[in-house]
């Protein structure tokens, strides 16, 4: 009897080991951003948001450096959505079981877990030297949409796999070629979910900072760049120049700049969620 | 009609064959700059001298001291990631009720979208403070605390991979071990998590080798000094690190302080393509196990 009681007692203890174990993971999480919000909060102002990077601390702002994450952003979204939905789409649908196909899955798998500094590296010497881009957006917008390549086809794939072969049966007696069913059927039944996977890669996309650095994004750049092949600065780089420097304003500066980083990232991220339970509530087969 | 939907066809072949460019790209590129900083540098110093100093005018070229001080992050990491992201995995799994589940969830997942550079800020300017007041001798700058921030980031990539692997269990498993008799707690861990093993190994794999690639939290928080040591409390450099480093000022192309961020970056992916490779190996090979 006692060795039952002693299960019980570890099943019991467990119970609870688990929730304490799962709640303090959130409250650790809170504390941060109560830290960050409590530090950063007073400094946000709209001055803040449309000054220029200065010397001093309190006239310092984040322009360029939101300037220069929305022009990566826009540049990445339009190089990466086509290319890592049209890879999905193939590997997919017109994709054969063959030895071809394992490599193909097997790479993809690969990229996705190369460190995101090993991109930079491939884009500092492919994109700045070889082609010459010099340390521009357009090749900093160029290594993260390699970067987030594999998350769009994997996330791609699960959207169309999610899709009923009996609508591309059904497309298919209709007479319809294959590209008109993909086209008409498979892709707008499947792109509420192709979208939440898009988003949540561009959402990675906005926080990655190392792969930047490298590519040669600048840490102090005097102007908000006006085309692609400017000069740039992003919000996360500003931040890591900001909590470098031994004075405790920058310090606060990269607070109210994280603040800043962390509701463009939420937001993209509430939309995907959004996005999908959405498209789940509505695509019922 | 037909050619152009053979057209499509190639257009959309194409798009997947940017990803095996990239591979190719990224081996190519990383192979070549290493061999050209090979010829300026024995392997046999590369992998054997205790001293990493490129920068300074007396050059040495040892990576242990990065290895080191990429290992010792990544043990600190995963030490605080597996245990809990387990235990986060079998009460979601086994124990939490549906209700709680698909809140919490959610919840977890947010830790693992604040980007990398925000977790910096917070190991430097919360975990370090904090853990001083435990540890008197701790430097303002450490292994510790980026290492245990590090691994509160990669709890939920941790936990949703070994959920996924439990819940791919059959249910007939669990219902068979309750009908012995058995505890919650025993049909997990004697029963689930030995069932789930492979996947679970899987998560523990990947989870390494996001530690070892990993890189604004220690480049913030870590210090910058190479240093051949497996001391937690005082500055170290991880690879990435020192890439970061190198990159935030002015190398010239050409250099050798340039060449060594290649040689620095042929190291780190060997170890990351090793670790997915043999979690890839794992994961085919064990999955179909129970259909």
């Amino acid at each position: 009897m006692n060795k039952v009681n002693t299960s019980r007692f570890k099943d019991k203890a467990f119970r609870r080991l688990g929730m304490v174990v799962t709640v303090s993971c959130l409250l650790i999480l809170a504390v941060f951003v109560g830290f960050v919000l409590y530090m950063g909060l007073d400094r946000l102002s709209w001055e803040f948001l449309m000054s220029l990077p200065s010397r001093f601390a309190d006239q310092s702002g984040i322009y360029t450096a939101w300037i220069g994450s929305i022009w990566v952003l826009v540049l990445t979204t339009l190089i990466s959505f086509p290319l890592g939905v049209g890879a999905g789409i193939y590997l997919e649908e017109y994709g054969k079981k063959n030895k071809l196909a394992t490599f193909l899955e097997i790479n993809i798998a690969n990229l996705a877990g190369v460190p995101s500094i090993i991109y930079g590296l491939l884009g500092l010497e492919v994109f700045v030297r070889i082609m010459q881009m010099g340390n521009s957006i357009l090749a900093g917008a160029l290594t993260l949409a390699l970067l987030i390549l594999p998350i769009i086809i994997v996330s791609t794939r699960e959207s169309l796999r999610a899709v009923p072969s009996s609508i591309r049966d059904a497309s298919n007696a209709l007479g319809a070629s294959k590209w008109q069913t993909i086209w008409n059927q498979v892709l707008p039944a499947s792109f509420g979910g192709i979208l939440t996977g898009v988003i949540l890669a561009l959402s990675r996309a906005v926080g990655e900072t190392a792969p930047l650095i490298v590519v040669g994004a600048l840490a102090y750049v005097p102007f908000a760049p006006r085309g692609p092949l400017d000069e740039f600065t992003v919000l996360p780089i500003q931040i890591f120049n900001w909590v470098s420097r031994p004075q405790h304003e920058f310090v606060i500066n990269a607070a109210a700049a994280i603040i800043v980083l962390l509701l463009i990232t939420f937001v993209m991220n509430g939309i995907a969620v959004y996005l999908r339970n959405r498209w789940q509530s509505k695509m019922k087969w | 009609m037909r050619v152009k939907e053979k057209i499509i066809e190639k257009v959309l072949a194409a798009c997947a064959l940017v990803t095996v460019l990239t591979t190719l790209g990224i081996i190519l590129i990383l192979a070549v700059e290493a061999f050209v900083f090979f010829q300026d540098v024995s392997i046999l110093e590369f992998l054997t001298s205790t001293q990493w100093t490129p920068l300074f005018t007396e050059k040495n070229y040892g990576i242990l001291p990065l290895l080191s001080g990429t290992a010792l992050t990544t043990l600190i990491a995963i030490t605080v990631a597996l245990p809990v992201g387990l235990t986060i995995a079998v009460y979601l799994n086994e124990y939490a009720h549906e209700r709680v589940r698909k809140v919490l969830k959610p919840m977890l997942e947010i830790l693992a979208v604040v980007p990398t550079v925000v977790y910096g800020f917070f190991a430097l300017m919360i975990v370090t403070p904090f853990l001083k007041t435990f540890i008197p001798g701790l430097a303002g700058f450490n292994a510790l605390s980026p290492g245990i921030v590090m691994g509160i980031m990669i709890i939920p990539f941790v936990s949703s991979l070994s959920e996924d692997a439990l819940s791919s269990v059959p249910n007939s498993l669990r219902q068979a071990s309750f009908g012995m008799g058995s505890t919650k707690f025993q049909t997990a861990f004697r029963v689930m998590v030995p069932a789930a093993s492979s996947g679970i190994i899987v998560s523990a794999i990947l989870a390494i080798s996001r530690a070892i690639g990993e890189t604004m939290i220690v480049a913030i928080a870590a210090g910058q000094q190479p240093r051949f040591t497996f001391d937690p409390t005082v500055p170290i450099e991880t690879i990435t690190a020192y890439i970061v480093q190198v990159s935030m000022g002015d190398v010239p192309y050409g250099s050798i302080a340039y060449k060594t961020i290649f040689a620095a970056g042929i190291t780190l992916f060997i170890f990351t393509f090793i670790l997915n490779n043999i979690s890839y190996w794992i994961k085919t090979k064990y999955q179909e196990k129970y259909e």
